[in-house]
């Protein structure tokens, strides 16, 4: 047994926090721009435009195949690189941790959160559409007034089970030496040798957070379920 | 950009082992820590999952406990646990002896527990779930015709509940594949941890990632195929008609 | 044979059996009906200890089953059920699903429990489905299985829980023609049921329960023809109708 030294936890305090408000920003971020993405994604998948469907199941496919580590080295690799094309540089041009990191979640987890939303879509009885189609609507009007908001209120238990998966993801930004939480954490937990005080503190931090967030979803869904019921 | 596939046949810093090799040598570390740490989170999330559907309070508790704790911690730090905290809050003598196992096997034995008891809480929900979505009535009619409770769960509760869970099954089998790269963050230089070498070796991104992506790919829709066969296999006629 | 004694309970606040008490003797047919709600099934789920009640007692052939020191899988064996949906198990085919008690609980060996669910099942008219799996029969059929499967066990009684209210009206008939059947060659039996032609043709006590009592508990043509309570004239009279 070691002697354990709680009092460098405390000092650090604010440099965790600061790691754990930026795994946060990740989150949000990539869960408005994956929702947004992702519900794009599920209604090409749905399309009768066979082309569209198809290129996107192949990126949804694509990223759900390889592990989000590849994924985060592709995109950290990839985005100087069309960045570069794009303005015409000719060497590849860095846009900083942050941005590259906004990118690369959105990129993957959309492909996750279409295939929920796809579900929540297709859950939707037929004959609603059928009635918004007999009502006059167009195909985006069916879409926004009378499925997509059947499909999401049924779906949010999903896609914030999902976020919560999202969060524990971040940390894995930890292979290209981000200072997100655990990022954080692990930099201040070698500065001072102090791996196993560190470390033990930031499984207690997501930990707490990660089980409060659930039993806020699962309370949610119970009502849900309750109030179908009764419907 | 242009490939050059010549790039997997010449040598690597290894010698006498060229690129494809490497990689090859990734993915079997791969292929073995998903697969047994999948035998192992099947073994644990089958015994967690029953333990959860049983008439025993404290035993559903023990269950529910053991599922949050390994579901609300990112895989990432549950190795970092297993592989820097859990050696040093042990007796010394017991923490040494974790510790004397040498790279490969230190890392790949901390990984497989990590990944394996992750997946299992998991397993313990999906497995929880399925028993559960059998109509209260086939645990009574097991009961009902004289079986214990030991042997409703054998013969009648377990044999459907698994037939219901191969398709969640399949997702998470994919899924431990693709988490066994986390272990490379404890120095398992599985598929993905030798991509990124290549890649730093050669600078030749798009061939050294591009490969990896490859084999994730091959591996996927291999998975995906046995699963399909082992539920054409334990089709039972006329089962959709029974569903209420 | 069934011996239940002022039987009272509760899910939390609210009482589902009040006080019950009534017996079946050997070689009788007592059929018990009532308003939904009103504790049929969950008395007769008291009896072989699927529902457990927290006062009162009941015996079957002298074994109490509250008592917490009862060998239940045994006193169960002896007790055939049928489920109002079947509850057949379905990933076997009928010939395992009618054999794999008798192996797995009264220990007979593998052959003889085959033959014995093979003359079951030609008993109930389906020796020719013997391979089939239940999702491949109709609801009627379902249940002559099922009823062939608590038979295959040697039961001492049978209980019924509400065996044709899942079943389509044409199918009610092939189902009841087994159970009159049995009752002919003197099986003891405890059935809930709405079937009044059933209890008519064959029981010999009818019980009546609403809101977890039991309300008359009277020899058949008594309770037919001159039903001592208000509640049950009604419950008659809407039923009869139909």
């Amino acid at each position: 047994m070691m002697n354990l030294d709680y009092s460098v936890l405390l000092r650090a305090l604010p440099y965790l926090g600061e790691g754990l408000l930026f795994s946060l920003q990740i989150t949000l971020v990539a869960m408005a721009g994956g929702i947004v993405f992702g519900t794009l994604l599920a209604l090409a998948r749905l399309s009768r435009y066979k082309k569209l469907a198809t290129v996107a199941a192949g990126y949804v496919n694509l990223m759900r195949s390889i592990p989000l580590i590849l994924a985060i080295f592709w995109i950290f690799f990839l985005i100087p690189e069309i960045v570069a094309w794009l303005i015409g540089a000719d060497h590849p041009v860095q846009i900083g941790t942050t941005r590259t990191a906004f990118i690369a979640f959105t990129l993957f987890e959309a492909a996750y959160f279409c295939e929920v939303i796809r579900a929540g879509i297709l859950a939707v009885p037929r004959g609603q559409e059928g009635a918004g189609q007999a009502l006059g609507f167009t195909y985006a009007q069916n879409m926004r007034y009378v499925v997509l908001p059947q499909a999401f209120r049924a779906m949010i238990p999903v896609l914030l089970t999902q976020t919560i998966i999202l969060f524990q993801d971040t940390s894995l930004l930890y292979v290209i030496s981000a200072t997100d939480f655990l990022g954080a954490a692990s930099k201040v937990a070698q500065r001072d040798g102090r791996l196993v005080e560190f470390y033990t503190f930031a499984a207690l931090v997501y930990f707490a957070i990660c089980f409060t967030l659930s039993k806020v979803v699962k309370r949610y869904q119970a009502r849900l379920n309750k109030n179908v019921a009764h419907a | 950009m242009s490939l050059d596939l010549n790039i997997f046949f010449e040598a690597s810093p290894d010698p006498g082992v060229t690129y494809a090799g490497m990689l090859l040598s990734g993915l079997a570390w791969t292929v073995a820590l998903a697969l047994l740490a999948w035998v192992l989170a099947l073994i644990v999330g089958t015994a967690v999952g029953v333990a959860r559907t049983l008439p025993f309070k404290w035993l559903v508790m023990l269950g529910n406990a053991y599922v949050e704790v390994f579901r609300n911690i990112p895989l990432l730090v549950q190795l970092f646990l297993w592989y820097f905290v859990l050696p040093e809050i042990l007796p010394a003598a017991i923490g040494n002896w974790i510790k004397s196992f040498d790279a490969p096997w230190g890392p790949f034995f901390t990984a497989l527990v990590g990944l394996g008891l992750f997946t299992s809480a998991r397993i313990a929900e999906q497995v929880r779930a399925g028993i559960n979505s059998l109509a209260k009535g086939q645990r009574n009619a097991g009961l009902a015709v004289g079986m214990t409770l030991g042997q409703t769960y054998r013969y009648v509760l377990l044999p459907m509940a698994a037939r219901r869970i191969i398709p969640p099954l399949t997702s998470e089998f994919m899924t431990i594949f693709k988490n066994s790269s986390v272990a490379l963050t404890i120095g398992v230089i599985e598929l993905t941890a030798q991509a990124q070498q290549m890649n730093e070796f050669t600078f030749r991104t798009y061939e050294a990632l591009g490969a990896a992506t490859v084999i994730y790919i091959i591996v996927a829709l291999t998975v995906n195929q046995l699963m399909a066969l082992i539920e054409r296999k334990s089709y039972i006629p006329g089962l959709i008609k029974q569903e209420r | 044979m069934i011996k239940i004694d002022n039987v009272s309970k509760h899910y939390g606040p609210f009482q589902v059996l009040k006080n019950c008490s009534t017996e079946v003797k050997k070689g009788e047919v007592v059929v018990v009906c009532g308003p939904s709600g009103s504790g049929k099934s969950t008395l007769i789920k008291c009896v072989n200890a699927l529902e457990p009640f927290q006062q009162g007692s009941i015996t079957v052939s002298g074994v109490s089953v509250g008592d917490k020191k009862t060998n239940l899988p045994k006193l169960r064996a002896q007790v055939g059920m049928v489920f109002q949906h079947f509850e057949l198990f379905p990933h076997m085919s009928l010939t395992e699903n009618l054999a794999i008690a008798q192996i797995k609980v009264l220990g007979r060996r593998r052959e003889e429990a085959m033959d014995k669910g093979m003359k079951l099942l030609e008993r109930v008219g389906l020796k020719a489905h013997a391979h089939k799996y239940p999702g491949q029969l109709s609801g009627g059929q379902q249940q002559r299985v099922a009823i062939a499967r608590a038979l295959a066990m040697d039961p001492i009684c049978m209980l019924f829980d509400e065996p044709t209210s899942a079943l389509d009206p044409e199918m009610i008939n092939e189902v009841l023609d087994v159970m009159v059947e049995l009752a002919q060659e003197g099986m003891t039996m405890m059935c809930v049921t709405h079937e009044m032609g059933f209890a008519k043709k064959v029981a010999n006590r009818v019980i009546f329960m609403d809101q977890g009592e039991i309300i008359e508990d009277r020899e058949k043509h008594a309770f037919f023809e001159t039903p001592a309570s208000d509640r049950a004239q009604q419950f008659l009279s809407k039923i009869l109708t139909h």
